[in-house]
C-alpha cells in the first residue's frame, strides 16, 4: 500500500508539472508583448518596461517558468495589474465562494444519487424504476445554468423565498452563507445527480449478474441483503470514476453558474480578467482549477484502492 | 432425505426439465451426469429456488416432507445455507472480490443469526481449517485474489458447509481446476460427507468423477433423466443406449494409422521465454517470470506429439513461441531447416507451414466475417490470393465434413462442434505440415469430442499432417498421440512414447498426474469393451 | 427486427432539429439580421408563433438559426475527438504495455485535467472569443474520451483467439486493427459519439452563455440565454424557449444513444432473437 501511494504521488507530481508547463506555454504563445497588451495602446513606454520587469518577462523562457512556478509554490502568484493587489489574495477571496459551492453541489448530488440509484436497481423493471429512469433522462438533458435561471424565476421572482443572487459572505454566519449558495448548488447538483444515479443503477445491475451474488444467495441472503452487502461495494467502483470526472464538470459548472446568481467567485474573476487581459490572473486561476481536478483524480485513485483490494498490490 | 417428484420447468415458455424425479438418501453421494444443456444445473437451481427470471417450476421438491416449491421467498432464505448449501463451477468468480475470506465464511453464520460476529469468525477459522486452509497458512483477512483456484474452491466449500447443511449441492465443482487439484477437492468432499453425515449432490459432465465418488447415479439428457441406479449397477448394466453412448464417447479411441517418419520437421532447442512481471520498478531489476525454461524436443513429419501439463506450466506460451508470435529469450526453434522469428521478421512461407486450432469455439472467429472469409484468412500468407480461392475453401470444408454451402453464413449460426470443424478447416486451407492443437477439444462435450478426435485422426492419415497436441486431459492425449511430453513449471520433466509414459511413468510428477486423473474402475469397463 | 421505442423517440427529436437547421438555410419566418425595435418583446401570436425578442427579432427564426451553431459546433467537436482519439486508442491497444501506450495514456490523463471550459478560457485568452474556440475546446476535450473508450474496447478484443488467428495468418497490428478491431468496436464508438454530441451541445451553450463561444450577431442558444437573463423578471419566455430547445435536442440524442446501445449490444440482441 505504501508503494502504491508512493507511485500515485509521483504521478500526481508529474501531472502537475506537465499541466503547469502546458498552461505556461499557452500564455507564452500570445502574440505581442503581454505588458503592452495589459496597458493598452497608448501606454507610457516606461510603464510598459516597469510592468515587464514586474512580470519577470525579461529573462529566458526557462527562468521565467521557474520564477512563476517557484513563486506559486510559495503562494506568490504575482500582482494583478487591474486590481493592483496580489493575485493570491484575489484567488483566496474568490475561492471562498467557488470552493464551498462545488463541494456543496458534489455532496448534494451524491446524497440524491445514491438512494435514487439503489431504489431503481432494486426495483428494476417496476414503475419506480421507470419513473426514475425517465426523470434522470430529463435531468441529464438540462443545462445547469438554464436550470438555475428557472430556479431564480420560481423561488426568487415568483415565490420570494430567497434573494435572486449575490453573496453576503461568510461573516454573517455559516447559515446565511449556505443559504445564498443553496439555489446554485441545487442547480448544479440535480443534473449531476441524474448521471450518477444512472451509472450507479447500471453498475449495480451488472454486479447483480456476477457469480458471487449467486454464492451469497445460496448462503441464505435475501435479494435486499445481497444488494446492500455484496453488490453495492463492487458496484461503487465504476461510480467512483464518474464521481472524479464529475468534479471537473462541477467546477466548470460552478464558474458558469456564478454568472446567473451574481456570485463573486472565481468565475467572475476570470471572465473579468479575460476582458481586461489580466493574464497573470488568468494563468493563476487556470492553474488552480487544473490543480483541483488533478488532486480530485488522485483522491479517486486512492479511493479505488480502498474499495478494491485487487488494486492494492504489494502489501 | 430429499425427493424430487415430476419436476417440470420452463423458462419463458421453453421447456427445460420434463418430469424429473429422484431421491437422495441421507449421507449419500448422488451423481447427476449429463452433457451441456441437459438440465442438470437447472435441476440444482430449482432445488435452491434460485432459478433465472421467467422460470416456472411445477412438481414437488420435498426436503423432509416440506415442499420447497411451495415455500415463500423469506422461508427459502432461512433454509438456504442452513439446510442446503451449494458450490459452483467457477472458483475465480464465485467469491466477492472486495471482502476477506473470513468475512465471507462468517457471513453464512451471521445471516442465519447463529453466532455473534466474534464467534462467527472463530467458527469460520475452524471451517476453513477443516477444508484445508488453516489460519496459520491462509489468514482470515486474505482476499480471494490472493488465493489459487483450488484454495478459492475450498473457501466456497467452507462457506457452504459452515452451518452443517443436510445437503450440499456441488455443480461441476472441479471442472475449472487442474487434475491434481481436482483430486484433492474430490477427496475433501468425500471426507466431509463421511464425517458430517451430510448428503452430496454432485453434478458433473465427467462419468469418471461420479464413478469414483457416487453411491447412486442419474444420467440426464435433454431435460429428462434417462437412467438412474446405484453406481456399480449403472456402470455394469447400462440399460439405456444414451448411457452407453456417453460412456463410450468418454473413452473414445479413434482409429489411428501411424504415419510418423523419422525425418524431423520442427525442433525446439533450449527454448527460454521470460515475461516481465507487472509493476514498474524504479530501482533495481524488473522482476522476471520464466514461463519456459530450457525446453528441447523434436516433432517428426507426420507425427502426433502430445504436450501435457497443468494450467500455468508454460505449454501455451511455448505454442505461441513456435508460431512465431512471441520472441524467445534463449535457444531457438527450427522449422523445416529455417529458424522461426517472432512477429514481422518471420517469413510468410515459414508461417504457411504451421497453423493452429484454439480451445474456445466462440472466441476463435470474428463474428462479423463470413465463414468463407474466416477460412480464407490464412491466404494472406500467399503473395496473391489464389485463383481457385473458392475451390480451396470448399476443399477445406469438405475435409472437415462441413457442407460446402455454409461459406456464406456467419459463425453464430453454428454449434460448438461445427465451429471447431471450421477452425480446423481454417488451419488446413494452406496445406500446412504442422497443426498445433491448443486444447482444441477441451471445451467440447464428450460425444462431440469423440467425433472431432475421429476427424483429426482421419485428417492426419489422409493429409500427412504432424500434430502438436496440447492438453491438460490425459485421456485425450492418450487417444491421439504417438509420443508425449510432460511439462511442469516451464520444464519438460518426462518424454517418451505415449504407451511408455502412460504404462510406466518415470517422473514422480507424471505418476501424480496419472494417479490424480479420475478413472472408471477397470472391472466395470470390461463388461462392454471385452 | 424491432427497434426499441426510445430509439424512435430519440431519432424523431433529433431529426426534427436537423430538419429545422436544414430549412433555416433556405427559409426562416423572418430575417434574423433585421432589427426592428417597434416589434420588440411581442407575445406569441399568429404572426410571430413564439413572439419576438428585445430587438424585435422573431424567436422561432432565432431558434432555427441558433440550432445551426449548436449542432455544427457539437458535430465538428465529435469529429475532432474521433479523428484524433480513435487512432490513438487503437495504437495504444495494439502496443499495450509499451512505452508508446504509456505516453498516450498519460497524455490523455493530462488533457483530461483540463475541462473544456478551462481550454476555452485559455484559447480565448490567446486568440480572443469566437465560435471556433468552442469547437476547439470541446473537440480537444473529446480526444481523450474517444482514445480511452477505443483503447478499453480494443484491449478486450486483443485477447481473443480470432486476433491470434489473424496474427498466425501473418497480419500486422495495423491491418488487424482495421480489419478486426475497428468493425467490432464500431457500436461502442457510435454510442459514445451520440453521448459526446449531446455533451457538446450542452458545453457549447455554456461557453456561449459566458461569452467564450459564438459572438454576436451569430445567434446561438447559449447567447440567447445570456441576453435573456436581464429580462427574466419581465419576459421569462425569452429565457425559457432557448433552454427548452437545448433540453429537447440533448434529450433526443441521449435517447438515441441509449436506444442504440441496447440495440447494438450483442448480448441483448441475442436475447431478442
Amino acid at each position: 500500500m505504501t508503494r502504491f501511494l508512493a507511485m500515485r504521488l509521483l504521478s500526481l507530481t508529474l501531472s502537475l508539472v506537465a499541466a503547469s508547463v502546458v498552461i505556461f506555454a499557452v500564455i507564452e504563445v500570445i502574440p505581442g508583448d503581454p505588458a503592452a497588451y495589459m496597458l493598452g495602446l497608448n501606454a507610457d513606454p516606461d510603464a510598459v518596461a516597469a510592468l515587464r520587469d514586474e512580470l519577470g518577462l525579461n529573462g529566458s523562457v526557462l527562468s521565467r517558468y521557474l520564477h512563476w512556478i517557484g513563486g506559486a509554490l510559495q503562494g506568490d502568484f504575482g500582482q494583478s495589474y487591474t486590481y493592483r493587489v496580489p493575485v493570491s489574495e484575489l484567488i483566496l477571496q474568490r475561492t471562498q465562494v467557488s470552493g464551498p459551492l462545488a463541494i456543496y453541489a458534489l455532496l448534494l448530488s451524491v446524497l440524491i444519487a445514491f438512494p435514487v440509484g439503489i431504489i431503481a436497481a432494486s426495483r428494476r423493471g417496476k414503475p419506480a424504476d421507470y419513473g426514475i429512469m425517465a426523470a434522470t433522462q430529463l435531468g441529464i438533458a438540462v443545462p445547469n445554468f438554464w436550470f438555475a435561471m428557472l430556479l431564480v424565476l420560481v423561488f426568487a421572482v415568483k415565490l420570494h423565498w430567497v434573494s435572486a443572487g449575490g453573496f453576503p459572505g461568510w461573516d454573517g454566519g455559516l447559515f446565511t452563507g449556505l443559504k445564498a449558495l443553496t439555489l446554485p448548488a441545487i442547480a448544479l447538483a440535480l443534473p449531476q445527480a441524474s448521471i450518477l444515479a444512472r451509472v450507479l443503477r447500471s453498475s449495480l445491475l451488472d454486479t447483480l449478474h456476477q457469480d458471487y451474488i449467486r454464492t451469497a444467495r445460496a448462503k441464505g441472503l435475501s435479494r435486499r441483503q445481497t444488494l446492500m452487502r455484496h453488490a453495492l461495494r463492487n458496484g461503487l467502483i465504476p461510480v467512483l470514476t464518474i464521481l472524479g470526472l464529475q468534479f471537473s464538470f462541477l467546477l466548470a459548472g460552478a464558474i458558469i453558474i456564478e454568472n446567473v446568481f451574481f456570485l463573486p467567485g472565481l468565475g467572475r474573476l476570470i471572465f473579468q480578467a479575460i476582458t481586461q487581459r489580466d493574464l497573470i490572473v488568468v494563468e493563476s486561476v487556470v492553474m488552480l482549477l487544473v490543480f483541483a481536478v488533478i488532486l480530485v483524480n488522485f483522491t479517486v485513485d486512492i479511493a479505488y484502492a480502498i474499495a478494491d483490494p485487487r488494486l492494492r498490490r504489494h502489501r | 432425505m430429499i425427493e424430487i417428484h415430476d419436476l417440470t420447468l420452463d423458462i419463458h415458455g421453453t421447456g427445460i426439465l420434463h418430469d424429473v424425479s429422484l431421491t437422495i438418501g441421507a449421507a449419500e453421494v448422488f451423481g447427476l451426469v449429463g452433457e451441456s444443456g441437459s438440465g442438470k444445473s437447472m435441476t440444482a437451481l430449482a432445488m435452491m429456488r434460485l432459478l433465472p427470471e421467467g422460470a416456472r417450476a411445477s412438481g414437488q421438491i420435498l426436503l423432509n416432507d416440506t415442499n420447497l416449491l411451495a415455500l415463500s421467498e423469506a422461508e427459502m432464505c432461512d433454509l438456504r445455507g442452513r439446510e442446503i448449501g451449494m458450490i459452483f463451477q467457477e472458483p475465480m468468480t464465485a467469491l466477492n472480490p472486495v471482502r476477506t475470506i473470513g468475512d465471507q465464511v462468517a457471513e453464512t453464520l451471521l445471516v442465519h443469526g447463529r453466532a455473534s460476529r466474534k464467534e462467527a469468525l472463530v467458527i469460520a477459522a475452524e471451517k476453513l481449517a477443516r477444508v484445508g486452509l488453516p489460519p496459520e497458512d491462509v489468514p482470515l483477512d486474505r482476499y480471494p485474489h490472493e488465493l489459487s483456484g483450488g484454495q478459492r474452491q475450498r473457501v466456497s466449500i467452507a462457506l457452504a458447509i459452515a452451518l452443517r447443511p443436510r445437503l450440499l449441492i456441488a455443480d461441476e465443482p472441479t471442472t475449472a481446476l487442474d487434475v491434481t487439484t481436482q483430486a484433492q477437492i474430490l477427496a475433501l468432499l468425500k471426507g466431509l460427507v463421511a464425517e458430517e453425515g451430510m448428503s452430496l449432490l454432485l453434478i458433473t459432465h465427467d462419468l469418471a468423477v461420479v464413478a469414483g465418488m457416487a453411491d447412486h447415479v442419474a444420467v440426464m439428457q435433454n431435460g429428462k433423466i434417462v437412467e438412474q441406479a446405484p453406481t456399480e449397477q449403472l456402470f455394469t448394466q447400462m440399460k439405456q443406449p444414451y448411457t452407453r453412448q456417453l460412456f463410450e464417447a468418454s473413452h473414445h479411441q479413434p482409429d489411428r494409422r501411424v504415419t510418423a517418419r523419422s525425418e524431423p520437421l520442427l525442433s525446439v532447442e533450449n527454448a527460454q521465454r521470460n515475461y516481465r512481471l507487472p509493476g514498474i520498478s524504479l530501482f533495481g531489476k524488473t522482476p522476471v517470470f520464466q514461463a519456459v525454461k530450457d525446453v528441447s524436443f523434436t516433432i517428426c513429419k507426420g507425427e502426433s506429439l502430445g504436450l501435457v501439463g497443468e494450467s500455468g506450466c508454460g505449454k501455451s506460451t511455448l505454442s505461441r513461441a513456435i508460431l512465431g508470435l512471441e520472441p524467445l529469450q534463449g535457444g531457438r526453434i527450427v522449422m523445416d531447416g529455417k529458424e522461426v522469428q517472432a512477429g514481422v521478421h518471420m517469413p510468410a512461407e515459414l508461417r504457411r507451414k504451421m497453423q493452429v486450432v484454439f480451445q474456445d469455439p466462440y472466441g476463435s472467429f470474428d463474428p462479423r466475417w463470413k465463414v468463407s472469409d474466416l477460412i480464407g484468412e490464412p491466404f494472406h500468407l500467399l503473395e496473391a490470393p489464389p485463383q481457385n480461392r473458392e475451390e480451396r475453401i470448399c476443399e477445406a470444408l469438405e475435409n472437415v465434413g462441413m457442407p460446402i454451402d455454409c461459406g456464406d453464413r456467419y459463425i453464430h449460426e453454428f454449434s460448438g462442434g461445427q465451429r471447431q470443424r471450421i477452425a480446423i478447416a481454417r488451419a488446413l486451407v494452406l496445406h500446412p505440415e504442422l497443426v498445433i492443437l491448443d486444447e482444441a477439444v477441451s471445451a467440447l462435450d464428450v460425444s462431440i469430442r469423440a467425433q472431432i478426435l475421429d476427424l483429426l485422426a482421419d485428417l492426419q492419415a489422409r493429409l500427412d499432417l504432424a500434430y502438436l497436441f496440447i492438453s491438460h486431459d490425459l485421456n485425450v492425449v492418450k487417444a491421439i498421440t504417438d509420443r508425449v511430453l510432460v511439462m511442469k513449471a516451464g520444464e519438460i520433466v518426462e518424454a517418451g512414447t505415449t504407451q511408455q509414459v502412460f504404462d510406466a511413468p518415470q517422473h514422480p510428477y507424471t505418476r501424480t498426474l496419472l494417479k490424480a486423473a479420475p478413472q472408471i474402475p477397470r472391472a466395470w469397463r470390461k463388461e462392454h469393451h471385452a | 427486427m424491432k427497434l426499441p421505442l426510445q430509439l424512435w423517440i430519440g431519432f424523431g427529436l433529433f431529426a426534427f432539429f436537423v430538419l429545422a437547421v436544414l430549412l433555416s438555410f433556405f427559409w426562416t419566418p423572418f430575417d434574423v439580421t433585421v432589427l426592428d425595435i417597434s416589434e420588440k418583446l411581442l407575445p406569441p401570436s399568429s404572426r410571430h408563433l413564439l413572439g419576438t425578442d428585445h430587438f424585435g427579432r422573431d424567436m422561432l427564426s432565432m431558434l432555427m438559426v441558433g440550432a445551426r451553431t449548436s449542432i455544427a459546433v457539437a458535430i465538428i467537436a465529435v469529429g475532432i475527438g474521433v479523428a484524433a482519439g480513435v487512432p490513438l486508442g487503437l495504437l495504444a491497444a495494439a502496443n499495450r504495455g509499451s512505452l508508446l501506450d504509456e505516453i498516450i495514456m498519460r497524455g490523455n490523463d493530462l488533457v483530461f485535467a483540463f475541462p473544456s471550459l478551462v481550454i476555452a478560457i485559455l484559447i480565448t485568452a490567446v486568440f480572443g472569443p469566437s465560435a471556433v474556440n468552442a469547437i476547439l475546446a470541446i473537440g480537444i476535450f473529446n480526444i481523450p474520451v474517444f482514445a480511452r473508450v477505443t483503447r478499453g474496447a480494443a484491449l478486450s478484443l486483443w485477447t481473443l483467439d480470432y486476433i491470434m488467428a489473424a496474427r498466425v495468418a501473418g497480419k500486422r497490428a495495423l491491418r488487424i486493427s482495421l480489419e478486426h478491431i475497428l468493425p467490432n468496436i464500431a457500436n461502442v464508438l457510435i454510442v459514445q459519439g451520440t453521448i459526446q454530441f449531446s455533451l457538446g451541445i450542452l458545453a457549447e451553450a455554456g461557453l456561449s452563455y459566458v461569452g467564450l463561444g459564438a459572438q454576436p450577431p451569430t445567434p446561438s442558444w447559449g447567447r440567447m440565454l445570456a441576453d435573456a437573463q436581464t429580462m427574466i423578471y419581465t419576459t421569462p419566455r425569452l429565457a425559457i424557449l432557448p433552454g427548452l430547445a437545448i433540453v429537447l435536442a440533448v434529450l433526443g440524442l441521449n435517447l438515441m444513444g441509449d436506444g442504440l446501445r441496447d440495440f447494438l449490444d450483442p448480448r441483448l440482441r441475442r436475447a431478442r432473437q
